[in-house]
């Protein structure tokens, strides 16, 4: 590896790829380059590692994932794992070649470090668009997401929305009909000999809207036994995933937290009002509340940064999530416009906090004089 | 002769009313949906842009400044009013698919903001040039993004079928048409887009 590596420094043959050298060497070994003038505090947790363990608590939602995808067309037990798997897989690396594609030529292009954020926004991408998208969708959504979502705003770290969510509401508005609807689940593909019937349902939150009450039983809902995108269906797997996330510290519990807080109440009000007749804890159970409000409410890029921001903006995102579900009937799901808007005015609130905390500071002083 | 030649040409590229100064986006986003109706707007905007020009330019010498807007806007209205008369007549269709938008080339910066700052002090036959040249730099960006909307959004250019049926999904293709091109977003992110474009091969442009 030190062998090689003067020919991808600056000046060297191929130096002008020094920041694709750059990214595998830290990705596959612990570089060697030490900090060599004044004191740094320094763990074990640099962004590499963070985004390894992001990808480890998403694990239990994908591997539930991939077994309820093969359940849904009538197999069991590994048959239906390795069914789903095989179905998903194509979309990850899909999602993986594009994104770090562009990834990659933009580092380049600039002279920057290719950064790590898209380890975890690759593997979000597929986990939230049915399983049965054209791969092309999921291609040239990873490409507008992070293209327009990040690199115009200068790459990892300084995007405004969250990648994977824009991915997503591109393709949700570009293709509806593939991304949501009845026939979210549509799937006629022969495997292992047999032919897999097609089957349709609609989701449980196109029940909800449409009728007011969904078909599935709670509990279903609770450990993911309902159609929707491929990842988000169980809560039981993401909470097992956000339990990770927030024993790592990785993750806000103050975001978290607030937006399942702020759903539920506003569901409460929905309930109490009359508008709703099914109970306001349906709403973050069913769809992607759950893992809007673990996995993608809390990215600490595009969330609030200060402690009193971060429960407002979750609270907000919450409510909004829910308000948009009960009263657009246009959209049944409303988790991803609703953090989408919120990650729009996380910087407001945050404005709003530390000049808040400023005045406050400031009467003080007064006070004491 | 030289000097004319610039302004027809300059609002081309380096000098672009949409690009270069962003006016007249709002007009871009709304009727750039198909390509016919764009290339009608383009050129109504572009008659509209050059009389005006040449007729204030006439008139820039009586006119005293203080009502100078007011003069302005009779004629700009004038003219509106005059293509807005001859679309119904001889293109009806269009001319309802641009609806209220061939009243609101009044309102296109583009008109005035040339009129303010070009024919009231310079001779009539530059400042028709020069309308012609901002009317047909904002055509082309006009044209270009209803390219790409009709084409991506819509599978056609000019109401001919490109994209073959059979690749939709609808008879067992692959292909669905892009949604979001209908839809005005869109329009602005491929303004960006062209912006972003026009800007890495124009150094001089580019804002520190």
């Amino acid at each position: 590896m030190d062998k090689i590596k003067p020919t991808f420094s600056k000046g060297g043959k191929l130096g002008f790829l020094e920041s694709t050298f750059d990214a595998f060497e830290t990705f596959l070994f612990v570089p060697n380059t030490t900090t060599v003038k004044g004191a740094h505090i320094r763990d074990c947790n640099d962004m590499k590692r963070t985004m390894i363990v992001v990808v480890l608590a998403l694990m239990p939602a994908f591997l539930f994932g991939c077994w309820w995808t093969g359940s849904q067309v009538g197999l069991e037990g590994f048959q239906a794992f390795f069914y789903g798997l095989v179905r998903v897989l194509p979309m990850v690396c899909v999602s993986y070649i594009v994104g770090l594609a562009i990834e990659f030529y933009f580092a380049q292009v600039r002279g920057h470090e290719v950064n790590e954020g898209f380890l975890v926004t690759g593997l979000l991408i597929p986990m939230i668009f049915p399983v049965s998208t054209p791969l092309w969708m999921v291609a040239l959504s990873t490409a507008f997401a992070v293209i327009f979502g990040k690199e115009v705003f200068g790459g990892t770290g300084m995007n405004v929305f969250n990648p994977a969510l824009l991915a997503r509401a591109f393709a949700f508005f570009a293709y509806t009909p593939s991304m949501s609807g009845e026939t979210v689940w549509y799937s006629n593909w022969t495997m292992m000999g047999a032919q897999v019937d097609g089957i349709t349902g609609a989701t449980a939150l196109e029940q909800l809207a449409s009728t007011g009450t969904m078909t599935y039983s709670p509990l279903d809902a609770f450990l993911g036994m309902i159609p929707g995108s491929f990842g988000e269906t169980s809560t039981l797997a993401i909470l097992i995933g956000g339990a990770i996330l927030l024993f790592t510290g990785i993750a806000s519990w103050r975001t978290m937290l607030s937006v399942f807080v702020g759903g539920l109440a506003m569901g409460y009000l929905f309930q109490a009002l009359g508008v709703t007749e099914y109970p306001a804890w349906w709403h973050l159970i069913v769809g992607g509340f759950a893992f809007g409000a673990v996995f993608m409410a809390t990215d600490p890029v595009t969330s609030a940064q200060t402690n009193k921001g971060k429960y407002i903006v979750g609270l907000m995102t919450g409510a909004l999530a829910v308000l948009i579900r009960v009263v657009n009937p246009a959209y049944p799901e409303g988790m991803m416009l609703s953090i989408l808007f919120m990650n729009a005015l996380a910087p407001l609130v945050d404005y709003f906090v530390v000049e808040a905390n400023i005045s406050r500071r400031k009467k003080r002083v007064k006070l004491a004089k | 002769m030289s000097n004319n030649l610039k302004y027809l040409t300059g609002p081309f590229s380096a000098n672009n009313p949409v690009i270069v100064q962003i006016l007249g986006i709002c007009s871009a986003l709304a009727v750039t949906v198909q390509l016919k109706p764009a290339i009608v707007m383009a050129l109504s905007v572009t008659v509209v842009t050059a009389f005006s020009n040449l007729v204030m330019s006439l008139l820039r010498n009586g006119v005293p400044a203080r009502i100078r807007i007011i003069v302005q806007l009779v004629v700009i209205a004038a003219l509106v009013i005059l293509v807005d008369q001859v679309l119904k007549a001889y293109v009806y269709e269009i001319s309802k698919q641009l609806s209220v938008y061939v009243g609101l080339i009044i309102t296109n910066c583009i008109v005035m903001g040339r009129v303010e700052a070009f024919a009231l002090g310079n001779k009539p036959w530059a400042s028709f040039l020069d309308g012609i040249g901002n009317g047909l730099g904002y055509g082309m960006i006009l044209v270009i993004v209803a390219f790409f909307r009709e084409l991506f959004g819509s599978g056609s250019l000019l109401g001919f079928r490109i994209i073959p049926e059979s690749w939709y999904m609808a008879e067992g293709g692959f292909y669905s048409n892009c949604g979001l091109m209908l839809f005005p977003p869109m329009a602005l992110i491929i303004v960006g887009c062209i912006i972003w474009v026009h800007r890495s091969r124009n150094k001089d442009l580019q804002e520190k």
